[in-house]
């Protein structure tokens, strides 16, 4: 039997998420085949076809799938689920939308967010924003995954797949794509970059993150995330989230500037390999899973931060 | 219109859970249980469209232990008008609470379901989709805007990178993100006035749905904790550890 992952892309490449979630497909032991659909998406399907252990590319060029809307995508993903024993994707906000959708149409109980492949029925979960962690096994025959990108590697190039073309399904006029904004940025993808520097409340305005986090993240080329309190506050766009609700992210290095540290919070980064806290209260949370912290007004330590970045080069 | 809104009794966002040494799960006796805080928005969402004079009635519906019943007490009191506990003690996975609102549906003909996106217990984020499935209609997921219009309904839905705007025929399924409204608190009348508003209670079985769970829970463990590292005394000291003994510069 083989596996069905199910790809997002930007037409010309894959994203560094469904790279991640390739090497769970692969995990599950079985040859992957990758679903790449869109118009134009001729690219982002050959880039596919050179990722290790990929059997076939399906290319499924139809402007319907542009938009990645869940109801037209579904039924594609159903349409061809019938010779896979697994589907899986990315639990991005695309995959979180779809996979649900395909799981229940297919009568499959989905295993969302697996955060490691134990056998090719049974996986480790996080429940509780992280506070506990599952082992489930699925009994249905069919097995509809969500893989947390964040949790596993990305597969590199190295295989020669072929590029097949499948049929195209038809609008089923549920939902209609009215606008998209996406925040034009320079820097590297939250969720999937080597440095995040993220920001709480007592940054205390837009204006300072732009002040204080921004010349720190530049040296570093990192992204740049925040607390549920400062999104709520309006200093940081919903996106930037880190948390249970936001964005899980695990870079080598997390710098948490002015957090206190919520469990919520802890969710979305406690996976980082070094954790960095700089924080006025000692007494705060986030100390507890810091590799090292500096206890001291977030306004004076970020500038020599900057500073000191500086004098060894970055 | 009628609306209706599905809500989970869980754990209180605030308890920090502890799991049981034995493996067997979270430990869930003698602990503050809450609303889901996603479907609290989802119900203030429906009363903030009733106030508009967009909807008529917000039926809340929860499939749970009896003790659900308060959570169902708690949106009439935000100002939902009729409770419908699906009374179970056995654990229900998305796929089946999909299943038994389908049947719901069915009988009651909402135009819309506001429902929350995820449930901060199993954290599956499942359901919505699963229902709008289901039921053919179209979903509106992890929205933070919610506009009704002549047979439509116009969702902003929060993505990766971003905000999407989708326009979604009537009926449909949204699914509601953190930052669509800030939900009320009910008042003291209020409370007592939505003991008086019906609540009627039904088994699980009416709807002959087969409930019986498709994944096996195997075990459930802590996970890996960090350990605290140390103190340093300034950016200088903080850079050359990064650079010299965590290798990450």
């Amino acid at each position: 039997m083989t596996t069905l992952l199910i790809a997002e892309h930007d037409g010309r490449s894959l994203k560094d998420a469904t790279h991640k979630a390739l090497t769970a497909a692969r995990e599950l032991g079985a040859p992957v085949h990758i679903l790449v659909a869109g118009s134009g998406a001729r690219g982002a399907a050959d880039e596919a076809a050179t990722l290790q252990g990929v059997e076939k590319v399906l290319l499924a060029e139809a402007a319907l799938y542009d938009h990645v809307l869940a109801e037209p995508l579904a039924d594609l993903i159903v349409s061809l689920a019938g010779s896979y024993e697994a589907v899986v994707a990315a639990a991005t906000s695309v995959g979180k939308n779809v996979m649900p959708r395909v799981a229940a149409l297919l009568d499959v109980m989905q295993v969302s967010d697996i955060v490691k492949v134990i056998s090719p029925d049974t996986f480790e979960r996080p429940i509780y924003a992280g506070n506990a962690v599952q082992t489930v096994q699925a009994t249905d025959v069919k097995k509809v995954l969500t893989v947390r990108p964040a949790a596993f590697t990305a597969t590199e190039a190295g295989g020669s797949a072929g590029v097949e073309t499948v049929a195209t399904g038809t609008d089923p006029q549920l939902s209609r794509f009215v606008s998209e904004e996406i925040i034009k940025t320079e820097r590297p993808e939250l969720a999937s970059a080597k440095v995040v520097i993220s920001g709480g409340r007592s940054l205390g305005s837009e204006e300072n993150f732009a002040k204080y986090i921004e010349p720190v993240a530049n040296r570093l080329g990192a992204a740049i995330g925040a607390s549920r309190a400062a999104v709520d506050a309006g200093y940081a766009p919903n996106d930037w989230q880190v948390g249970q609700t936001g964005k899980v992210v695990a870079p080598e290095l997390y710098i948490a500037v002015g957090i206190s540290g919520a469990i919520q919070h802890l969710a979305g980064m406690k996976d980082s390999r070094i954790i960095v806290a700089i924080n006025k209260n000692a007494e705060e949370p986030i100390f507890q899973v810091a590799d090292y912290g500096i206890v001291g007004d977030l306004f004076v330590i970020l500038p020599e931060l900057d500073q000191e970045l500086a004098k060894i080069g970055l | 219109m009628k609306v209706l809104v599905p809500v989970k009794r869980v754990v209180d966002s605030n308890v920090r859970i502890r799991v049981r040494p034995d493996g067997s799960g979270v430990e869930l006796t003698n602990v503050k249980m809450s609303m889901n805080p996603f479907d609290e928005i989802a119900v203030e969402e429906a009363i903030r469209l009733k106030e508009q004079g967009k909807v008529e009635e917000i039926l809340v519906v929860s499939i749970g232990p009896a003790l659900a019943a308060e959570t169902i007490r708690t949106a009439l009191a935000m100002g939902a008008d009729r409770g419908l506990l699906i009374k179970t003690d056995q654990t229900v996975e998305p796929l089946a609470v999909a299943k038994i609102l389908k049947k719901v549906i069915e009988q009651e003909n909402p135009q819309l379901v506001l429902m929350g996106k995820q449930a901060i217990d199993d954290d599956c984020n499942q359901t919505g989709q699963m229902l709008a499935a289901l039921t053919g209609w179209a979903q509106g997921t992890f929205a933070s805007k919610v506009t009704l219009a002549e047979g439509t309904v116009e969702v902003a839905r929060e993505i990766d990178g971003g905000c999407q705007a989708v326009s979604l025929k009537l009926p449909a399924i949204v699914t509601v993100d953190l930052r669509l409204n800030e939900p009320r608190y009910a008042s003291l009348p209020n409370i007592m006035k939505a003991k008086k508003k019906p609540l009627e209670e039904v088994k699980p079985e009416v709807y002959g749905v087969d409930i019986s769970t498709r994944l096996k829970v195997l075990k459930t463990t802590e996970p890996a904790m960090r350990k605290a590292g140390i103190k340093v005394a300034s950016a200088a000291e903080l850079v050359a550890k990064l650079k010299q003994e965590a290798g990450v510069l």
